[in-house]
C-alpha cells in the first residue's frame, strides 16, 4: 500500500489517469475494429511532428522563466523561415535546410528581444509572454499582408491582398523528414527521419545542459540568488534560454509543416504554445524543472491521446468528442501545474 | 527638489500612458476613417449600453488584489446557459431576460466559488490561473452544451438542437428577446437612439459598486487586496473574502453577457464567451485602469475608447493603406497589446517601488559620494 | 499582577530554545525584555500569544497566569480578546488606508441596516464618523499629533509606529501591550516622543513589555529589566541605578573560564603591523541591505588575519560582506591588494579571489534541489573553469560529473558531512551538514579572502565545533584571510584576532579578542556615542530588524 502511495506521489495522479486512459484506448482498439498498426503509425508521425515544439519549452523552464506561453514568437520565426525558403524556390532538402536556417536567424533575433523584455518583468513572465505572443501574431498578420513576397504559390491569385492563409509545401519539402528511411509495412508507417531528427535535437539539448553554460542555466532556474552569488550573470542566462527556446520553436514549426504539408499564416500560431505546454506538463515537468524524459513521456502520452480518442470514440459512440477531451485534458493539466506547489516529478 | 518633480512627472506619465496613447491614436484614426459623426455617436451609445456592464464586473477582483479576472468567461458561460434555457422555454422580452439572469445566478455562484477556490491555491498567479481556467471550463461548457443538452438535459425546441438530435446548434437566434432592453423605453434625441434601460442597469450596478465599497466587506476586500498578511493578522477571513470577490464578479459577468448578447441578437454557442474576457479586460485597461487599480470612470472611458478604435480602425486602415483586413488586425493587435503593455507596466512599477523602498531604508547616509556602485 | 509567567520552556524538534523563564508584570509597570539575537525573546512572546507555530511544534512548558488565573490561549485572537496587545517589529499596517482605517481594521463600527439581519454584518456600511472619533481618542491617549485621515504610505515612520500602538490602545479592554523593537526604525527625536507616550500609558495603568536592542532606552524607560541569554532568564534587575553597560555585559556574558580556554588557540599577530600592505581595505562603504543597512564603514585587514565583525542584530554587520560581494547595492571604495574592486558584481569579487559563505544558507548559499556535488563545485566551475573538459579544441566545455563527484567525496570525508552520497539532494541534509557544504563550496574556490557570515547559526554544537575548527585550520594551512561575521561574540573571540563592532551601520570600535566583555558590551549597545553634540546631523535610522 505504501509503495502504491509513493508511486502515485512520485508519478503524479493526473499523469497516471492519463496513462491508464491511453492504455485503455489502445486495448479497446482491436475490439472495436480500429486498426492498431494504423493508430500507432499516426501516433509516431505526430510525435515526430510535435516533439521539437515540446522540447523548445525545456530551456526556459530550466532557467526559471516558467512555461513559455510566448512560443508563438518562435512559431512566427519558423513561418518567416518557411515563407522565405519558398520564395527562393529551393525544393527538397535544400529548401528545407534554407527554411530551418532562416528561421533560426529570426528565432535568435526575436528571442533576444523577447528575453530582454522578460528580464524586466520577472515574476510576471507567464501572463506577459502569453500576451506578447498574441500581439506579435497580430503584428505578423499585418506583415503577411504587406510583405513583398512574389512566389505565386504563396500570394492570392487575384482580388486578394497579401499571402494566402494556408500555403501548401507539397511541391517543396513535404514529408522530407517523415519519408527519410521510413519503414512501411502495410498500413503501418514509421517516420524514421522525423523521429531521428527529433532525437538528434534532443541529444543536442542534452549535451547543452552538460556544458558549463547549461549547468549555469540550470542553477539559475534552481536558485537565482545562488547562481548570482556564484558569479553567474542571471539575466544573460535567462536571455540565452529564451533565445534557445525561440529558436527551437522556430525549428519545431518547420518540422511540423513538412509533416503537415501546409504553412498556416495569420491566426495560425495564436494557440500553438498551449498543446506543447500541456504535453510537457503531462510528461511530469514542473513550472521550474523539466527534463528530456518529461518531454518524451509527455509528447507520447499527449499525442497518443489526440490520435486515439477520436478513433475509439467514433468507433464506439459514433460521436467525435476529441476536441472537447483535448481542451479539458490539456488545460486541466496546465491548471494542475499552476495550482500545485512546484515539486519535480521523476 | 528637482528630482522629485521629475519623478512625479514620470509617475504621472506611466500611470496615464495608456489613455494618452489611445486618445492620440483615435484622434488620428477618426478623420482617416471618414465615418460620419452621427454614425459614430449612435454606435458608441449602443456599445456603451451593451458592454459597460461586463467591464464593471471586473472591478471587485482588482480591489481584492487578484488582478484582472480572466476567469470572468465562466460567468459569461453561465449567462449563455441561462439564455439558452429561456429560448427553449419560449419566454420573450424583458421577462425572458430577467429569467435568464435568474437562471444564470446559481451557475455563476457555483463557478465563481470554484474559480475563487482555485485562485486561492495559486496565490500570486491568479491571472494566468484564471486565464487557463477559462479555457478549461470552456471544454466543460462544450461538453454540456454540445453533448448533455438535448440528451441528458431535456430541450423541447428542436430548432435549438443540432440535426443529430442533441447538442445546441452553433448559432442560437435570440429573436424573442433581441434588444428587448433597448426597445423597452424608446428615446430618440436628434435622431440618435438612446438605450435608456441599459443605462439604468449600468447605473444600478455602478451604484452597487459604490455602495459595496462603503461596506465592511468592501473595506475588508480593499485590505486583503493591499496586504493579505496584515489583513489576515487582524482576523479578516482572507480566502473567503477573495472567493466572494470572484463570485460577485462572475455573477455580474453572467448578467453582463446576457445584456451583451440580447443586443447582438445571436449566441455563437461555442465561442461567444471566449472573447468576452479579452475585450472587457482590454477596454478597462484602455480606460486607464491597471492591474491594481480600477474605477467606474476607467470602465466607461475604456469602453468608449476601445469601441471607437474598434469602429474606425478597419476604415482608417482601408483609407490610409488600402486594406480593410489591415485595420482589423491592427485592432486585434491593440486589444492584445494593451493587455501586454499593462502587465509590463505593472511589473515595472512594482520593481521601481521595491528599489525606492530599499534606498529609503538607508536614509541619507553614504550617498554623498555619488553612486559608488549600483546594480 | 496582571501577567505572571511561570517556568516557561520550549523545544523545537529537540532543540531547546527556552527553559524555565518566569517573571511578573504589574498594572502600570514597564518591563524591559532584552537579550541577544536568538536569546528567546521572540519565542517567549510567540508563546504568550499562542501563535500557531507553537502548537504545531508541540506546545510549551510552564504556565501563563492572566489576572491570577492560568490561561491557555487557543489562538492569537484569544490573547487579543483577553486584553493583550502586540506591536510588531515590522509594521503591520495597510499602506493605502488612513490612520483611522488602520487603527480600527476589522473592528470598524457599522451602521445597522435591515440587510444585516438577513445576510451578515459584513454588508453593513462603515460608520466613518465614529471611526474617526474612536481613532482620535486612541491617538489622544498617546499624546501625539497624528491626523486620523492621513494615509499610512504618506506617513513618516514615527507616525506609523504611533498608528500601530493606537490600534492596540483602541481595543476596549487592553491591559497589557507588548512592544517588539518599537524604536528600531525611529529617529532619535521620534523615539523620544514615543518613550514619553509610553510613560503616559503606563501612568494610566496599562502594563507594557518593552523589547529593544537600544539599551539606553530600556534603562531610561523601564521599571524592571529581564535579561535573557540562551533561552534562560539570567537576571531581573530594577532599572534604577542600572547602566546600559551592565545590561550589555549581562546579555553577552559567558563564563570567564571558557573564553580563556578557547582563545588560547589564537596565535597572536606576529607580523609587523606597520609595513605590510593590507590585503583588504574598505573605505566609506555603504550598503542597501534591507534590515542590515550599512551607512559608513571603513576598516582594513592584513594578510592571513582572521578578522571578526560583530554587533547586535539589525545594526548592519551582515550588510558588509553582502555589499562587498556585490549581492546588495553598495558604494564606497573596496581595495584588494591595493587595487580597487568593482562594486555590484559578484563575478568581479569572485574572480579576484574573494569567496563568501552567506548567512542565508537556504536562500543564497545552496541549490536545495540539486546534489551535494553540484553545490560544492558549481562556483569553482563557473569562476575557475574547474571540473570541465574542453571539447573540439575548447569550443565547448563539457562538465565532468566524475570529477565533481570525487571532489565532493573529498570534502564529505574532510568535513565529515553526513549523507548518503555525493548525489544526495542538499535540501534533505541537516542544517549543520548544509553549512559544511557551504564551506566546501567556498574552499573549492581556493580563495585568498574568505567572508564567512553567521557560520554557526542554527546548527548543532558538534557541527559548530567542526565549522570553527575547519576555518581556523584553513587559515593556518593556506594563509587565507578570513573575515567572519557573527552575532555570537564568544565565537568571534575564540578564533579572531581583532573584532569590529558595528552599531547603527557604522563601526563603533575595533577591539582585540583579549578585550574585556564589558568593553564589547559598551560598543554593542552604542553607549560610546551617547553624549552627542546637539547639532550633529544624524541620518534617519530606519533599518528594520529582521530577527525571527
Amino acid at each position: 500500500m505504501e509503495q502504491i502511495k509513493r508511486f502515485v506521489a512520485d508519478f503524479g495522479l493526473p499523469r497516471i489517469i492519463i496513462a491508464v486512459y491511453l492504455l485503455g484506448l489502445f486495448l479497446m482498439a482491436p475490439m472495436v475494429g480500429v486498426s492498431l498498426p494504423g493508430a500507432l503509425s499516426d501516433t509516431s508521425i505526430r510525435i515526430g511532428m510535435n516533439g521539437i515544439m515540446v522540447l523548445a519549452l525545456v530551456p526556459m523552464i530550466q532557467s526559471g522563466c516558467g512555461l513559455n506561453f510566448g512560443l508563438s514568437l518562435g512559431v512566427i520565426a519558423g513561418l518567416l523561415g518557411a515563407t522565405c525558403s519558398i520564395q527562393t524556390g529551393y525544393v527538397g532538402a535544400r529548401g528545407f535546410l534554407c527554411a530551418i536556417l532562416v528561421s533560426q536567424v529570426f528565432g535568435a533575433i526575436f528571442g533576444y528581444g523577447y528575453g530582454t523584455l522578460l528580464n524586466r518583468v520577472k515574476g510576471g513572465e507567464m501572463m506577459i509572454s502569453t500576451y506578447v505572443g498574441f500581439s506579435s501574431v497580430m503584428v505578423m498578420s499585418i506583415a503577411w499582408l504587406v510583405l513583398p513576397f512574389t512566389s505565386p504559390v504563396m500570394i492570392w491569385g487575384y482580388g486578394g491582398e497579401g499571402l494566402r492563409t494556408t500555403i501548401s509545401v507539397e511541391n517543396f519539402w513535404r514529408h522530407i523528414l517523415d519519408d527519410f528511411l521510413a519503414v512501411q509495412i502495410s498500413d503501418f508507417k514509421f517516420p524514421t527521419g522525423a523521429i531521428l531528427f527529433f532525437l538528434f535535437v534532443s541529444l543536442a539539448i542534452w549535451a547543452f545542459f552538460h556544458l558549463k553554460i547549461g549547468t549555469a542555466m540550470t542553477a539559475v532556474g534552481s536558485n537565482p540568488s545562488y547562481a548570482r552569488a556564484s558569479g553567474v550573470d542571471v539575466n544573460r542566462m535567462r536571455v540565452i534560454s529564451v533565445v534557445l527556446s525561440t529558436m527551437l520553436g522556430a525549428m519545431g514549426i518547420v518540422v511540423y509543416q513538412q509533416s503537415f504539408g501546409f504553412i498556416q499564416l495569420y491566426d495560425g500560431p495564436l494557440y500553438m504554445a498551449f498543446p506543447a505546454v500541456a504535453a510537457i506538463l503531462i510528461g511530469g515537468a514542473g513550472v521550474n524543472k523539466a527534463s528530456l524524459t518529461n518531454v518524451f513521456i509527455g509528447v507520447a502520452l499527449y499525442q497518443g491521446i489526440l490520435t486515439m480518442t477520436p478513433l475509439i470514440f467514433n468507433a464506439v459512440l459514433k460521436l467525435d468528442m476529441s476536441d472537447v477531451i483535448r481542451i479539458i485534458v490539456s488545460n486541466g493539466m496546465i491548471l494542475y501545474a499552476l495550482t500545485r506547489k512546484t515539486k519535480v516529478l521523476k | 527638489m528637482k528630482s522629485s518633480m521629475k519623478s512625479r512627472l514620470r509617475l504621472f506619465l506611466i500611470e496615464n500612458a495608456v489613455v494618452i496613447l489611445f486618445i492620440v491614436l483615435i484622434a488620428i484614426a477618426i478623420p482617416a476613417s471618414r465615418l460620419p459623426g452621427s454614425f459614430l455617436l449612435q454606435e458608441i451609445l449602443t456599445r456603451l449600453g451593451r458592454s459597460s456592464f461586463l467591464v464593471i464586473a471586473l472591478l471587485l477582483p482588482i480591489m481584492a488584489g487578484m488582478g484582472l479576472n480572466f476567469g470572468m468567461v465562466l460567468g459569461a458561460m453561465a449567462g449563455q446557459i441561462g439564455l439558452i434555457f429561456v429560448m427553449d422555454w419560449g419566454i420573450v422580452g424583458i421577462p425572458g431576460l430577467l429569467l435568464a439572469m435568474l437562471l444564470s445566478l446559481p451557475i455563476s455562484i457555483l463557478l465563481g466559488w470554484l474559480c475563487g477556490s482555485i485562485m486561492n491555491m495559486a496565490k500570486g498567479r491568479e491571472m494566468v490561473t484564471g486565464f487557463i481556467l477559462g479555457f478549461f471550463m470552456n471544454g466543460v461548457y462544450m461538453l454540456f452544451a454540445l453533448y448533455a443538452m438535448g440528451s441528458i438535459i431535456p430541450v423541447t425546441n428542436p430548432e435549438l438542437l443540432l440535426s443529430r438530435g442533441y447538442g445546441i446548434r452553433n448559432v442560437v437566434d435570440l429573436e424573442s428577446v433581441r434588444q428587448a432592453l433597448e426597445r423597452f423605453i424608446p428615446l430618440k434625441v436628434w435622431g440618435v437612439n438612446i438605450p435608456v434601460l441599459n443605462y439604468l442597469f449600468i447605473a444600478a450596478v455602478s451604484a452597487f459598486i459604490v455602495w459595496f465599497r462603503k461596506t465592511k466587506l468592501g473595506q475588508d476586500m480593499r485590505a486583503v487586496g493591499q496586504d493579505r498578511a496584515v489583513a489576515g493578522a487582524t482576523g479578516i477571513a482572507v480566502e473567503r473574502t477573495r472567493i466572494i470577490a470572484i463570485i460577485i464578479s462572475t455573477v455580474l459577468a453572467g448578467f453582463g453577457q446576457i445584456i451583451f448578447l440580447q443586443n447582438l441578437g445571436t449566441i455563437n454557442t461555442t465561442n461567444s464567451h471566449e472573447q468576452t474576457g479579452m475585450f472587457s479586460i482590454a477596454s478597462l485597461l484602455i480606460g486607464g485602469a491597471s492591474v491594481t487599480k480600477a474605477s467606474i470612470p476607467n470602465a466607461l472611458v475604456g469602453v468608449i475608447l476601445f469601441h471607437l478604435l474598434f469602429l474606425v480602425a478597419p476604415m482608417a486602415g482601408k483609407n490610409l493603406i488600402g486594406s480593410g483586413m489591415l485595420g482589423e488586425y491592427f485592432r486585434q493587435f491593440v486589444s492584445y497589446g494593451v493587455i501586454a503593455l499593462s502587465l509590463v507596466l505593472y511589473e515595472w512599477k512594482r520593481a521601481a517601488q521595491e528599489d525606492d523602498a530599499r534606498a529609503l531604508l538607508r536614509g541619507g547616509a553614504g550617498s554623498d559620494d555619488g553612486k559608488g556602485g549600483t546594480l | 499582577m496582571i501577567l505572571s509567567l511561570r517556568g516557561i520552556g520550549k523545544q523545537f524538534y529537540g532543540n531547546r530554545v527556552l527553559s524555565d523563564v518566569s517573571f511578573d508584570v504589574a498594572p502600570g509597570q514597564i518591563v524591559g525584555l532584552v537579550g541577544e539575537n536568538g536569546a528567546g525573546k521572540t519565542t517567549l512572546m510567540k508563546i504568550l500569544f499562542s501563535m500557531p507555530e507553537i502548537h504545531e511544534t508541540g506546545g510549551y512548558e510552564g504556565g501563563i497566569f492572566w489576572n491570577g488565573k492560568e490561561v491557555r490561549f487557543k489562538s492569537p485572537f484569544d490573547a487579543l480578546d483577553a486584553g493583550i496587545g502586540m506591536v510588531h517589529q515590522e509594521f503591520s499596517l495597510i499602506p493605502g488606508f488612513t490612520a483611522a482605517e488602520n487603527i480600527l481594521l476589522n473592528r470598524e463600527p457599522l451602521y445597522k441596516s435591515a440587510l444585516t439581519d438577513i445576510f451578515s454584518p459584513r454588508i453593513s456600511r462603515l460608520d466613518r464618523k465614529t471611526m474617526t472619533e474612536l481613532a482620535k481618542a486612541a491617538i489622544d491617549k498617546l499624546g501625539v499629533a497624528l491626523d486620523p485621515a492621513m494615509l499610512v504610505k504618506e506617513m513618516p515612520v514615527g507616525h506609523k509606529q504611533f498608528t500601530e500602538i493606537a490600534r492596540e490602545l483602541c481595543r476596549a479592554n487592553v491591559k497589557l501591550i507588548v512592544l517588539d523593537e518599537p524604536t528600531a526604525v525611529l529617529t532619535e527625536s521620534e523615539a523620544e516622543v514615543l518613550l514619553s507616550s509610553l510613560r503616559l500609558l503606563a501612568a494610566e495603568g496599562i502594563a507594557l513589555i518593552f523589547i529593544s536592542h537600544r539599551l539606553r532606552e530600556v534603562v531610561e524607560l523601564c521599571d524592571r529589566i529581564v535579561v535573557l541569554r540562551d533561552g534562560k532568564k539570567i537576571e531581573e534587575v530594577p532599572a534604577k541605578g542600572c547602566s546600559a553597560k551592565t545590561i550589555a555585559s549581562l546579555m553577552v556574558g559567558r563564563s570567564v573560564e571558557t573564553q580563556r580556554a578557547e582563545s588560547a588557540g589564537i596565535h597572536e599577530g606576529e607580523k609587523d603591523d606597520d609595513k605590510e600592505e593590507p590585503v583588504l581595505s574598505v573605505e566609506r562603504l555603504w550598503v542597501d541591505m534591507p534590515g542590515e543597512t550599512v551607512r559608513d564603514v571603513t576598516f582594513s585587514v592584513k594578510k592571513g588575519e582572521i578578522f571578526g565583525i560583530g554587533g547586535l542584530a539589525g545594526q548592519g554587520k551582515l550588510g558588509i560582506p553582502n555589499g562587498i560581494m556585490g549581492l546588495s547595492p553598495a558604494g564606497g571604495v573596496v581595495k584588494l591588494h591595493g587595487k580597487p574592486l568593482r562594486m555590484g558584481s559578484p563575478n568581479a569579487a569572485l574572480e579576484r579571489g574573494v569567496a563568501f559563505v552567506s548567512e542565508d544558507r537556504r536562500g543564497v548559499g545552496l541549490l536545495l534541489d540539486e546534489g551535494i556535488d553540484w553545490n560544492i563545485t558549481f562556483s569553482a566551475m563557473q569562476i575557475r573553469d574547474k571540473f570541465l573538459k574542453p571539447l573540439l579544441g575548447g569550443l565547448f566545455q563539457w562538465r565532468s560529473d566524475r570529477e565533481m563527484c570525487s571532489v565532493a567525496n573529498e570534502y564529505i570525508s574532510l568535513l565529515d558531512i553526513k549523507c548518503t552520497g555525493p548525489r544526495q539532494r542538499v535540501g534533505n541534509l541537516s542544517g549543520g551538514n548544509q553549512q559544511k557544504v557551504c564551506l566546501a563550496k567556498a574552499f573549492a574556490l581556493q580563495p585568498d579572502i574568505l567572508f564567512v557570515s553567521e557560520p554557526t547559526r542554527g546548527i548543532d554544537i558538534g557541527a559548530k565545533a567542526i565549522v570553527l575548527e575547519t576555518l581556523k585550520r584553513y587559515n593556518s594551512e593556506y594563509g587565507t584571510t578570513i573575515i567572519m561575521v557573527s552575532s555570537e561574540l564568544e565565537e568571534l573571540r575564540s578564533i579572531c584576532q581583532r573584532i569590529a563592532v558595528i552599531y547603527e551601520g557604522r563601526i563603533e570600535g575595533i577591539l582585540p579578542h583579549t578585550a574585556l566583555l564589558e568593553e564589547f558590551g559598551v560598543l554593542m549597545a552604542g553607549a560610546k556615542d551617547a553624549p552627542k553634540t546637539p547639532n550633529e546631523e544624524r541620518p534617519a535610522e530606519s533599518d528594520r530588524r529582521s530577527e525571527h
